[in-house]
């Protein structure tokens, strides 16, 4: 059986010009319960890769230049 | 090389004693562990990362049952979870905890963890329960991973972040052997002997689907997969009354609480559409969730919390507590809606279905010493069957597991497991990936807990559930022959997919066996709808027996605190009565 991609709104926003990942910065990814950070191979910045987000915040509130955004999921907003 | 791209890989360590999580009750029971012996190797396994695991990942508003000095007895606690519990409770293992829990609290309280306190200094304590008064606010309960994981750090605890556990190992005679791993971002496979194991996983949490269809807005950390209760019984330990779900009441749509223990103390309560209270106490119990859903139903629905009618200055700090420590993402939420505590009242609702001793009493079985039925395995926290015993009560009891894990790794020698166990559980880890086509873990794990709505969540119809268990065995068959995993964090969801549906099974069966209704709404049997104390006043503990689910009674230890005749029956007076 073939497989679809599924279009989603991702809760989480990463502000790519604050962002400092392609410095070195692992912090959001590191800390995030549900491992759904990543960073990006073309920008080198972090991105949501995976909408599987409980909307707890740690990746928001530890990082460093406040970068990250965490926003209410759609579905439930 | 990049992340989540699969790895083949196996490799093997060794320590005294490996406790599984990393939430709560783990970092605690790791560091008894190391202090009671300096010189053992203790590793801190976690699937996320220690930092921020489990369910206190953001921090945590308040102590729910604090036993302190002056305000309240371990006598009393005792009594009052037992009759909360309908009676259904080995009180060594509650009046233990009553009694350690406050020393915990003075341990935390020199961590740098801040309790609420009053202008002479002593702990402000505040009551929501039925009978007394154990509700410790923690206005800067924001602190507690970071003072948890400093003191891991200075213990010098080996913490391996992104490994998740899939089975336990054991030695031919039954004892605890070790456990097989995974790293969630590389599917390199890691198996770590151990002479004892303490399992601290956490609930069922992602077991019923929330009602706004979003398959991570779980009550529960969404990392709570139940991956605790699927490996005890895989490794043939005993679990108890897991029939007894957790269902909690919540903020319609968020799955946060709303929470009248935070807003409750101050004058906030639970009211229907025409204003009124409709329950005695807000403490969650059962019997409270069931005049909770009778409301939802009756008309007189929908449920609010209603606080508007205080002074402006108490809102203000309800509302800071509320949206700042324990899920600060609730504020964001109720800004979203428009809804300002100052003049609108807040809609509940009730969450999906879950196991978790934490708040109500389906777990591992353990007695007072954390141990399960395996030799050398220990379970604390929320996925162990002392009940009620939330998050003070995950730290007591990780401390009193990771002593006594301790005492038995010093007193025993590694034991031996088979190495074809090993290859076995490889191949069951990995044959999502060794598939070209199939289904992928997202919809098997949809599926499934949408069945577990539409099926088990209460009230519980025998019927129905006969109906649920021939769909889920369907589901399950797609789950073994057919599910795929393209790359390792795939792997991760298609592992935890495994112990969700291992838990609904659980959940279907334990439910089944018990042929009364008991705990309110968490075991509403429509078919045998009274309680019936003649036969069903006793655990029920479900277990694999020659590869099969079975479950079996098991009596309720003789209580160490009276009950009297006349308390038996007070939480099942929870509404309020008509007054003319």
């Amino acid at each position: 059986m073939p497989l679809a991609s599924f279009q989603t709104s991702v809760p989480v926003v990463v502000d790519d010009a604050k962002c400092i990942a392609d410095k070195g910065c692992t912090v959001c990814v590191d800390v995030c319960p549900l491992d759904v950070l990543r960073i990006s191979d073309m920008t080198n910045k972090a991105y949501m890769a995976y909408d599987e987000c409980w909307y707890c915040m740690p990746c928001e509130a530890d990082c460093p230049t406040g970068a990250v955004t965490v926003n209410i999921p759609y579905l439930l907003r | 090389m990049a992340l989540d791209q699969i790895v083949d890989g196996l490799s093997e360590v060794s320590c005294d004693v490996l406790v599984i999580g990393g939430g709560t009750a783990g970092p605690m029971a790791a560091l008894k562990a190391k202090l009671k012996n300096p010189k053992a190797n203790v590793v801190l396994l976690e699937k996320a990362n220690v930092k921020r695991s489990g369910a206190i990942s953001m921090g945590m508003d308040g102590l729910n049952n604090a036993v302190i000095p002056g305000y309240a007895t371990p006598e009393q606690y005792t009594k009052e979870i037992t009759i909360a519990n309908d009676g259904i409770v080995d009180q060594k293992a509650v009046y233990k905890y009553a009694q350690n829990c406050y020393s915990i609290i003075e341990e935390l309280d020199s961590f740098g963890i801040r309790f609420l306190k009053n202008e002479n200094g002593d702990y402000a304590v505040k009551k929501v329960h039925h009978i007394g008064t154990y509700v410790l606010p923690m206005p800067n309960g924001e602190t507690v991973k970071k003072a948890l994981y400093r003191q891991l750090r200075r213990a010098r605890i080996l913490i391996s972040n992104r490994y998740m556990a899939t089975r336990l190992l054991k030695s031919a005679d039954g004892r605890i052997a070790g456990a097989v791993s995974v790293n969630t971002r590389t599917a390199e496979m890691l198996v770590i002997k151990a002479k004892a194991v303490i399992l601290c996983m956490g609930a069922a949490g992602r077991l019923g689907l929330p009602t706004s269809g979003y398959m991570f807005g779980t009550y529960e950390n969404a990392a709570n997969s139940g991956d605790g209760y699927a490996m005890a019984y895989h490794a043939g330990a005993a679990l108890a009354n897991l029939e007894c779900f957790q269902i909690n009441p919540l903020i319609k749509d968020y799955n946060g609480p709303a929470c009248a223990y935070v807003a409750g103390p101050f004058g906030a309560y639970t009211a229907n559409n025409e204003g009124s209270r409709f329950i005695e106490c807000d403490y969650w119990s059962g019997q409270m969730m069931l005049e909770f859903y009778n409301e939802l139903l009756s008309g007189k629905g929908p449920v609010f919390l209603q606080l508007k009618h205080l002074h402006p200055d108490t809102i203000s700090e309800i509302e800071s507590t509320l949206h700042k420590v324990e899920r600060p993402t609730r504020g964001l939420f109720q800004q979203g809606r428009g809804v300002d505590y100052r003049s609108e009242s807040i809609e509940m609702h009730i969450s999906e279905i879950g196991f978790c001793s934490g708040h109500s009493a389906s777990g591992v079985f353990v007695d007072d010493n954390a141990r399960t039925t395996v030799p050398g395995l220990y379970a604390a926290g929320d996925m162990a069957s002392v009940p009620h015993n939330y998050m003070l009560g995950a730290f007591t009891n990780g401390s009193v597991a990771g002593i006594d894990a301790m005492e038995f790794a010093d007193s025993h020698d590694f034991a031996e497991f088979d190495v074809a166990d090993v290859a076995v559980e490889r191949d069951r880890v990995m044959a999502p990936t060794k598939r070209e086509d199939g289904i992928p873990p997202n919809q098997i794990e949809y599926k499934t807990r949408r069945l577990v709505n539409d099926y088990l969540q209460p009230p519980k119809v025998t019927r129905k559930y006969e109906l649920g268990m021939r769909r889920l065995a369907e589901a399950r068959e797609d789950m073994q022959e057919r599910m795929i995993a393209r790359n390792a964090h795939e792997l991760l969801r298609a592992l935890e997919v495994q112990s969700i549906m291992d838990c609904a099974d659980m959940a279907a069966h334990a439910s089944l066996y018990r042929e009364e209704s008991r705990w309110g709404l968490y075991h509403w049997r429509t078919d045998f709808p009274e309680k019936d104390n003649e036969n069903w006043f006793c655990h029920t503990l479900l277990s694999k027996r020659d590869g099969k689910m079975t479950s079996e009674k098991r009596a309720v230890e003789p209580y160490v605190v009276p009950i009297a005749d006349d308390e038996k029956d007070l939480y099942d007076k929870q509404r309020i009565r008509a007054t003319a």
